[in-house]
């Protein structure tokens, strides 16, 4: 008998803020700038020098905290914890631990289509570490501090996670919202969200939690999901030999695409945490965070529901859409401008994508506005173009920021509408293709095509291409009588 | 003037000497840069002398002095000695460890940085227990600090070096730290005036640290308008260091001048029985009690209160300072300056022959305290019951001064100076030196100690005033009534002596 198994999954998820200097000193917090150039006392862990809190850090936090509905906590203590590294200067890591600055929130995951609520225990600031430079064929290491002391917020959920799936959804999600607050830029390539997840499985109804296993450094979302579900598999495999995971940190290979051990319970770390002294007790006022509150976007969740409801957009095209703020606005503000919520969205999620990826333009720095592709969209609602022609529009949109009509006029694009001229224009391809025209006649409608094809080169493409099919419809059927 | 002469004059002294032209800032730089040549063999109390940067300080400060005269910034071309605990920018800073020898700052600490920006000239720097964890100035790399008044016995710690500079005219005036009493114990031991300020009042940006909740940057004079002056030129809030407070900074100098021979009306000094303890040096209790009769003499009331968890405050400092000290001395790596050791094979290999080979025994001492109580399972059996314990210390500081009195009057230290080796056995019998200091700056308080007389070996004798947070002011103008009555001037004595 093989009873079922669960999962329990909970992630610690890192992420960089985006701040321009570093959570306690003066240093920028650039990236790819020349090893050991963006220090100062503090960073080097000089004799005498102090830390001093970033502001900016807090705010971003704080935001983060009510954009997942978490209590802001009025005090909160920054604490020392202990370790010997070499990129570690101080021999600590300034964290918070007993008093965090957010506690207890949430947010909500979509998987196969159901929201799913994912409880957030905790939000914490700290700063990050630097980097060890290892050399081949060298006997010794570099250690480059540019990225010490950089503002980290470590976000701290409930074991509320079932999946590998789940884990990725929480993680994809939770680096949305960053975005969406424009608090960090989320980017795993370069380090800057990344996670460590704790697993353990149970027999399905139990409600005790096994043993847990920590995996660490997990920096892309495939990692995540791949490292929980070979951890699922082999702690899955312990438990129906009637054997328990240890309780152990392991580390994610992904060469080998496996879990190995780094440190089990028994060598744990013993961080020493005690409230550093030289930093006051953080003090976050009802105003400052009402002011705050006041900054708050409309978030992801909340923007995709509200597209699927208004704009009636399908599930997967709202997801689209809502993926990053700047294209919710751009949405947003295109449809305001033009009441057809689904050509918009046809014309960003395929032409304007493809042009912006193509050109690795980010949407914010789009040379077309959302007005101006409202305006594309209406000149083929209301016939001024047609869908072909304004493909043509667009690229010359995207290049030279021109407004759609400024096009059409200038080049001469405006579709034919009159009857008369698209006649004309039919009686004299009828009148040039003689055999073709008895060929149809006699029954070979397929070429019905190579007509409207001689048609749109003589009107250039601009003939109403319903109006155009009308007419010939009747002009080579007329003449069969 | 001689150079005898000129040594033997206050600061304030020296400032009219130097604007009246009497003498100029570089001979008066010469002449106590010879003294300290002429005597750092005996008394140790200089790591670093720097000769060059004084002179060019000195240079400055006469062009300036020429030029703007009386406006020219208050301690212009005066000479002062820092605590090689202080980072000095282009001064080797040792914290007289072997750990920190040949590193060289690159900035200034807040307080050096405003002493040089009010045209200070910088001697030296002076020894000290290394990273100031001492008594007794015996714990340094680089040898103890001998005592003026007795050259076999202590100088006090942990800033001895810069309180014998003061007492032997090396400097009129001279910057410490206090973590537990080392200025105002050392101060005692010497017969000269040490201020630990209130905790934020001087910025500790720069000071290495050592038990951050604890340190504090004061100041040691020969006169109480010395210490007024340098008082006022180094406190003030910093941007640099968030325990540093934004409570304006009274004109300490103006507020002594205009308390001048008011006495003492309605001050009402609280006489703690916790202080007054049988173990403490008779000579000791009677000279402080003979400076109580003076103070009521004065007009002050005494008060006879009680601080009853003051027996608590030994243990309670020897957990929270060691916890700090540990925290704080882990960036001792060898990694990015300071000593490395030169042989060593993997990472957790070099970590700790570095740290074995830089750090003496007291600091390793602490360290491994402080470690201990830190740890999983042990933190809130000693650092958190410690903490707890030091909340009710600072209860009854605050009890007292809402109710009872203004300010406190106690013994600086239970014994004089004491012979050098004597205590070295011991740390316990070493730690209670600090026994009468260390409960000001678990409360973070500020205390003054002043001489008050001499014991039967012809050594000095300190009296301490405590005040509230932000009452230097009022501890300044208190000493300098009590001074000027009291049987003998010590300061006076020492003068003869150098």
């Amino acid at each position: 008998m093989t009873q079922e198994i669960e999962a329990v999954i909970g992630l610690e998820v890192h992420a960089q803020l985006s701040t321009d200097s570093k959570i306690f000193a003066t240093s920028s917090t650039v990236v790819g700038c020349p090893p050991n150039t963006l220090t100062d006392p503090l960073t080097l862990a000089l004799p005498g020098s102090l830390p001093v809190l970033n502001k900016l850090a807090v705010e971003f936090a704080v935001k983060l905290g009510l954009a997942t509905g978490c209590g802001i906590a009025r005090e909160s203590i920054f604490a020392r914890k202990h370790y010997m590294y070499p990129d570690l200067p101080k021999g600590y890591q300034i964290s918070q631990y007993e008093k965090p600055v957010c506690k207890s929130g949430h947010l909500e995951i979509r998987i196969n289509g159901n929201l799913r609520t994912v409880g957030i225990t905790r939000i914490h600031l700290e700063e990050d570490a630097g980097k060890n430079v290892h050399h081949a064929n060298r006997p010794y290491s570099s250690v480059d501090l540019n990225r010490a002391g950089v503002a980290l917020v470590e976000i701290v959920s409930e074991p509320d996670l079932r999946s590998p799936e789940e884990a990725g959804a929480y993680m994809r999600q939770i680096r949305q919202i960053l975005r969406y607050l424009d608090i960090s830029d989320g980017n795993m390539e370069e380090g800057s969200l990344r996670c460590d997840a704790n697993v353990s499985v149970r027999a399905k109804g139990e409600t005790k939690l096994g043993e847990k296993v920590e995996i660490k450094n997990l920096n892309s979302f495939k990692f995540v999901e791949s490292a929980l579900a070979y951890e699922i598999e082999r702690q899955t495999a312990l438990l129906r030999e009637g054997k328990q995971a240890r309780q152990e940190t392991r580390l994610w290979d992904e060469a080998k695409g496996e879990t190995r051990v780094m440190r089990t319970k028994e060598h744990a770390q013993d961080y020493r945490y005690f409230p550093d002294p030289d930093l006051l007790p953080l003090v976050i006022d009802n105003d400052w965070i009402e002011k705050i509150r006041a900054t708050l976007p409309e978030l992801p969740v909340a923007v995709y529901k509200r597209f699927l409801k208004m704009y009636r957009l399908d599930e997967y095209t709202a997801e689209v859409l809502t993926q990053e703020r700047f294209v919710a606005q751009y949405y947003d503000q295109a449809v305001s401008a033009h009441n057809n919520p689904i050509g918009i969205a046809n014309w960003i999620s395929s032409e304007l994508f493809g042009l912006l990826n193509k050109e690795t333009i980010s949407i914010e720095k789009c040379p077309v506005s959302p007005e101006n592709l409202a305006a594309l969209v209406q000149l083929i609602d209301s016939d001024v173009i047609s869908g072909k022609i304004a493909k043509t529009v667009f690229a010359e949109m995207f290049s030279t920021s021109a407004t759609p009509m400024s096009i059409v006029e200038s080049r001469g694009l405006k579709q034919v509408s009159n009857p008369e001229l698209i006649q004309k224009a039919i009686d004299e391809v009828i009148a040039s293709n003689p055999e073709q025209v008895s060929e149809y006649r006699s029954g070979k409608t397929k070429l019905f095509g190579f007509f409207v094809g001689q048609l749109m080169k003589i009107t250039q493409g601009k003939a109403n291409p319903q109006l155009l099919n009308d007419l010939l419809k009747i002009s080579l059927e007329n003449k069969k009588d | 003037m001689n150079e005898l002469e000129l040594i033997r004059l206050s600061a304030t002294e020296m400032r009219r000497g130097l604007l009246a032209g009497e003498f100029s800032a570089v001979q008066l730089t010469k002449a106590h840069l010879a003294q300290i040549m002429s005597t750092n063999e005996r008394f140790n109390h200089f790591i670093t002398i720097c000769e060059d940067v004084a002179l060019n300080a000195a240079n400055s400060a006469d062009k300036i002095i020429a030029q703007k005269k009386q406006n020219s910034p208050a301690l212009t071309g005066i000479p002062v000695a820092i605590k090689d605990m202080l980072v000095t920018e282009g001064i080797e800073t040792t914290c007289a460890s072997k750990m920190l020898k040949g590193f060289i700052p690159p900035y200034d600490c807040t307080a050096v940085a405003k002493l040089r920006s009010r045209g200070a000239v910088i001697l030296g720097k002076t020894n000290l227990d290394e990273f100031a964890m001492g008594a007794s100035n015996e714990n340094s790399a680089f040898g103890p600090v001998r005592n003026p008044w007795d050259e076999e016995r202590v100088s006090g710690g942990s800033s001895g070096g810069s309180a014998v500079s003061v007492a032997l005219g090396s400097a009129p005036l001279a910057l410490g730290t206090d973590t537990g009493g080392s200025i105002r114990q050392p101060a005692a031991f010497t017969g000269i005036l040490g201020l630990r300020p209130t905790y934020g009042r001087v910025s500790r940006y720069g000071c290495v640290a050592f038990a951050s909740s604890l340190d504090q940057i004061g100041a040691f004079a020969r006169t109480i308008e010395d210490l007024a002056l340098i008082m006022e030129a180094i406190s003030g809030h910093d941007e640099s260091d968030s325990t540093s407070m934004k409570v304006d900074v009274p004109n300490y100098v103006a507020n002594l001048q205009a308390s001048k021979d008011q006495g003492l009306k309605g001050l009402r000094v609280g006489v703690p029985k916790e202080y007054f303890i049988s173990g403490t040096q008779s000579e000791v209790n009677e000279a402080v009690q003979a400076g109580l009769r003076i103070l009521a003499k004065l007009g002050a009331e005494l008060v006879d209160i009680s601080l009853p968890n003051t027996e608590l405050a030994v243990p309670v400092y020897y957990i929270i300072n060691p916890a700090e000290a540990s925290s704080n001395l882990a960036r001792y790596d060898g990694v990015r300056y300071g000593h490395r050791t030169k042989s060593c094979g993997s990472l957790a290999d070099m970590y700790k022959k570095t740290r074995q080979e830089g750090f003496g025994p007291e600091v390793k001492r602490r360290i491994m305290i402080g470690t201990y109580v830190l740890s999983a399972g042990y933190y809130d059996a000693y650092y958190l019951q410690a903490q707890k314990a030091r909340t009710l210390i600072i209860n009854d500081f605050k009890a007292a001064f809402a109710n009872d009195c203004d300010i406190i009057a106690t013994p600086t230290a239970p014994t004089t100076a004491f012979k050098i080796a004597e205590k070295c056995t011991s740390p316990l019998q070493m730690y209670l030196a600090d026994i009468f200091t260390c409960p000001v700056n678990l409360a973070g308080l500020c205390g003054l100690s002043l001489p008050c007389g001499l014991d039967n070996n012809e050594l000095p004798i300190g009296l301490q005033l405590i005040g509230a947070p932000f009452q230097e002011s009022k501890l300044m103008c208190v000493a300098q009534e009590l001074q000027r009555e009291l049987a003998f001037d010590t300061s006076k004595r020492i003068r003869s002596r150098i």
